[in-house]
């Protein structure tokens, strides 16, 4: 935690606008030269719910949530059920207010809609107010929202009276609404905007803010953008022009970025019956020569297995994401974990083989969703990209430069029709578009239309014009072939190096983590040096193939290993040892599951525990720890 | 040479050219209908000026997928029920392949239903030829969803509880635009159906009824056969919902009785297929997108220029 940060949080109903408000702020804070970081937190409900946002905003870089948050702009819930104090889910009126009072830090600010809250409903607030020396702003923003024409710009007036307690500058915010609202209700809004913080500025003497906005500058053009937006923005980059889904939350933010993109490039979006049908779309569109994906979320991607095990065999280029969410069964829709990780690596019959990436940030994400075509094209083969809620949620700040880049519409290993009249065929006209001997196990394909290329793709095993085949040798040959891809892709994996490391590189300890919960493991890290403890850590993005070298690597550099995930099993843990064969005496994990991502302080305290004190009891946290095999 | 020369090509073709090489006799047993659609697509592809090499054959699984190796075009023996949803994709992606799709009573009807709905729905253009033999022959007999009530079976050996699935009139309200029923033991019916459903803008859907001589030894080999065009028994408009979907109800009726009614059962020439729908609203380009990938002189755009300014 450091005193030099805005955490503002706000909360409200889900479909109250929290989104689009928060999003507004995170970018005027970007654009007043400050890094900033959102997490969400929202049910899974139509409309109404306890809903929050936080951004968080400093100087120096931020890739993670932080420690709680020192700013609540509390509003209330438009669709809240009837308050009854028998009914499982409680007074949800309250809820904006109540709900968030545990991860306020101490000193910190609560700005609440006195036109919709009262805090003598909430069971010892007055105490709380003054243990944790918190400083209480009501303000009648609905009503102020009312008198001045429309009650659901309560959220602006909210941001005017942020703005004005915080010493933050009304004309960032103002540039943004202009950017993003409608002329019809941008006055209106601008209008309140002004009324609120002068209000607040007025009735309160606020020259030395209770929290303040930090100050900040960057070297270059910023943007705003999530894990979801960098995925599509790669494929787009790499000449993906076809998508084919089926809603399933989190993977619809892909889908719908894609098909609202894709006409614009002369590309086809199809949202089609099932997730069966999705995958197998994206198959067709790829055979018949375009690059093309699908994705979906764990039930949908279930039903994906099939066309996956498809893809693999007829050889066929196809990409898929996959943004996880907590399991098993539909489990907790809006909720992030990483408990896919197994379902993705091994669904699908047979000896199946497959690329799987897992990201760790937003710039991991644009990079490995280009680096995810890339691989599917040259080397013919499924490549799952495999990403979560929070990672495909969150926003943050990354340099536009970034993204300066060229594209990549290669088909790879495609030949054309006077490549083709080179190739072996057999005496019928048939080409031979499964050969055995081929270099790095990929075998150049044709596409239907193309003089001379005529071949048959199957499920079914084949012989090299893919006319089906159960002959031994024929069948040795070609299931040693298709595996011999994954050797040459490890081998170029190894040259990209897809991993993140921070921390000394003599350090004592060691902490291994993938996917998104890399940034908040980072910060971790920096926090536990700074603390005297040596410890790096290494954010793992290759799934399969495995980087073992370089995962043994770092194992054997340290005395102990941390494994740090969102699962309840420790699948990554088992991931790891599965692929290292030994080491099981250094690994312990630790885990989350219920339903929020890890603060950097739960690892901070989780390793403390866990390593130093040994006993990982890391009280306050609900985390779980799972010691090495033999302590 | 172009991309994909064989696209349009002007030339003679010979019908042996879809012969293939390696496996030139066919596997189905001896007395099979399947032997029926192959031969109508040999006569028929040549016909309409279509060569392997612009054709592309989706198949799915069973007696029906063995098609993809007796039929030499570019092929896609896909996985028991997905032809049609493989099949489309390749549609749009090139619109200007021949795109056929094919599959049996249990695939078409049973496993792949969902697709068949919605691929009859969006109107793709492109031909599907369900093998309909009111059984599972791969597997070796058991009942599917075309099998008549009280059908006997090792997986329904009390015979069948279940009504049998009615093909055409699903595949009309599903909304397909050519709907005939064919049976192997006419031959120049099913030659001249599947002419015209290839030659269809649009969704056809040929329910082609192959006898299994194996193991629907009790079934008919649908003969005789009426042909509802040629009889001066039956008198409808196939242009007229309505009243194709009456002779349908007929014909699904009668096949159970003993009654072969064969036919153009719905034919609507005015619905614009998928592709039309999708470009007439921006959202599928002109030129086919299979090409673009081949063209050196197009522009790639970039997320870059094209989109990022507003994150900024």
């Amino acid at each position: 935690m450091t005193d030099d940060e805005l955490i503002w949080r706000i909360s409200g109903g889900s479909g109250d606008g929290i989104a689009s408000t928060s999003q507004n702020f995170a970018k005027a804070l970007m654009r007043s030269g400050l890094n900033v970081f959102t997490h969400r937190h929202y049910p899974s409900r139509i409309r109404g719910g306890h809903t929050y946002t936080e951004v968080r905003a400093s100087a120096d870089p931020v890739r993670s949530r932080g420690d709680g948050y020192n700013f609540l702009l509390a509003l209330g819930d438009s669709f809240a059920r009837n308050p009854q104090e028998e009914a499982v889910y409680g007074n949800e009126e309250i809820k904006p207010l109540s709900e968030n009072l545990d991860e306020l830090r101490e000193g910190g600010v609560i700005v609440y809609d006195e036109g919709l809250l009262d805090t003598s409903e909430i069971p010892n607030f007055d105490e709380r107010v003054e243990e944790n020396n918190w400083h209480v702003y009501p303000l009648d923003l609905r009503g102020l929202a009312r008198d001045m024409g429309r009650e659901v710009m309560r959220n602006t007036a909210g941001v005017g009276a942020t703005c004005a307690l915080t010493g933050m500058e009304l004309d960032h915010v103002e540039d943004l609404m202009r950017d993003a609202m409608p002329e019809k209700i941008l006055d209106p809004n601008l209008e309140i905007l002004e009324t609120a913080y002068n209000q607040v500025s007025e009735e309160y003497d606020i020259d030395a803010p209770d929290v303040s906005v930090p100050t900040g500058e960057h070297e270059e053009t910023q943007l705003l953008m999530s894990g979801s937006d960098a995925i599509s923005y790669g494929a787009i980059d790499e000449g993906c022009r076809f998508i084919a889904g089926y809603p399933m939350t989190p993977w619809t933010e892909v889908f719908t970025i894609m098909t609202q993109n894709l006409p614009e490039l002369g590309g086809i979006s199809e949202q089609v019956e099932d997730e069966i049908a999705a995958a197998a779309l994206a198959v067709g569109a790829s055979h018949a020569g375009v690059k093309a994906m699908s994705g979906s979320s764990g039930g949908g991607f279930a039903l994906m297995s099939e066309p996956l095990g498809l893809a693999e065999m007829t050889e066929t280029p196809l990409v898929l994401v996959e943004a996880m969410r907590a399991g098993p069964s539909t489990g907790m829709p809006t909720k992030p974990e990483q408990s896919d990780l197994e379902h993705v690596l091994y669904t699908s019959q047979g000896d199946s083989q497959r690329v799987v990436l897992a990201p760790g940030t937003v710039e991991e994400a644009y990079e490995q969703s280009r680096l995810a075509f890339r691989l599917a094209y040259e080397y013919q083969i499924p490549t799952i990209l495999l990403y979560d809620q929070k990672l495909g949620g969150e926003l943050m700040n990354v340099p536009k430069s970034h993204f300066d880049r060229d594209p990549n519409p290669t088909l790879g290993k495609t030949l054309s029709e006077d490549a083709l009249a080179d190739e072996p065929h057999s005496a019928d006209g048939k080409f031979h578009r499964f050969q055995h001997d081929v270099d790095d196990g990929v075998s150049p394909r044709s596409i239907p239309g193309q003089k001379g290329g005529r071949f048959l793709a199957t499920g079914n095993e084949h012989d090299p014009t893919g006319h089906i085949a159960e002959s031994p040798d024929n069948r040795v040959a070609q299931i040693d072939r298709r595996g011999q891809k994954l050797d040459a892709i490890r081998a170029d994996l190894d040259t990209v190096d897809t991993g993140s490391y921070a921390g000394p590189e003599d350090a004592q300890y060691g902490i291994l983590t993938f996917g998104s919960q890399q940034g908040t493991v980072e910060e971790a890290v920096g926090r536990l040096n700074d603390a005297g403890i040596s410890v790096k850590s290494y954010g793992v993005s290759d799934m399969l193939p495995f980087p073992t070298e370089q995962v043994e690597a770092f194992v054997e550099s340290v005395d102990e290993v941390l494994v740090v995930e969102m699962t309840a099993s420790g699948q990554f843990r088992g991931l790891v040892q599965k692929n290292l064969g030994r080491y099981g005496e250094k690994l312990s994990s630790l885990l989350k599951y219920n339903g929020n991502p890890f603060e950097p302080a739960e690892i901070v305290d989780g390793f403390e525990a866990a390593i130093i004190e040994g006993d990982g009891d890391a009280s306050g946290h609900q985390t779980t720890f799972v010691p090495a095999a033999g302590d | 040479m172009s991309t994909f020369s064989a696209i349009g090509e002007e030339r003679e073709i010979d019908r042996d050219e879809y012969t293939p090489g390696v496996e030139p006799q066919p596997t189905w047993c001896p007395g099979c209908g399947d032997f029926s659609v192959l031969k109508a697509l040999k006569q028929a592809l040549p016909e309409v000026g279509r060569s392997p090499e612009e054709t592309l054959l989706c198949t799915g699984i069973g007696c029906s997928g063995k098609l993809n190796s007796y039929l030499d075009t570019y092929g896609f023996h896909t996985i028991h029920g997905r032809s049609l949803p493989v099949a489309r994709a390749a549609k749009l992606a090139n619109p200007e392949l021949e795109v056929i799709a094919a599959g049996g009573d249990g695939d078409g009807y049973g496993i792949g239903g969902n697709h068949f709905i919605h691929t009859a729905r969006e109107n793709h253009d492109m031909t599907y030829i369900v093998f309909n033999n009111e059984i599972f022959g791969l597997t070796k007999g058991q009942t599917s969803p075309t099998s008549p009530k009280g059908h006997k079976s090792k997986t329904q050996p009390h015979g069948s509880a279940k009504e049998p699935l009615k093909p055409l009139s699903l595949s009309l309200n599903a909304g397909a635009s050519y709907v005939a029923r064919t049976a192997a033991v006419n031959p120049n019916q099913a030659k001249e159906i599947i002419i015209e459903a290839i030659e269809h803008d649009g969704f056809a859907h040929v329910d082609f009824l192959t006898q299994c001589p194996t193991w629907n030894k009790d079934a008919r080999q649908y003969v005789p056969y009426i042909d509802v065009q040629e009889s001066e028994e039956y008198d409808f408009d196939p242009t007229d919902k309505v009243e194709a979907a009456e002779m349908m109800r007929e014909t699904e009726e009668a096949l159970y009785d003993g009654k072969v009614l064969t036919g153009r059962y719905y034919v609507d020439e005015d619905r614009p297929s998928y592709g039309q729908e999708k470009r007439a609203i921006g959202e599928m380009p002109e030129e086919p997108l299979a090409e673009r990938y081949w063209d050196d002189e197009y522009e790639w755009e970039r997320s870059h220029d094209q989109f990022l300014d507003k994150h900024a």
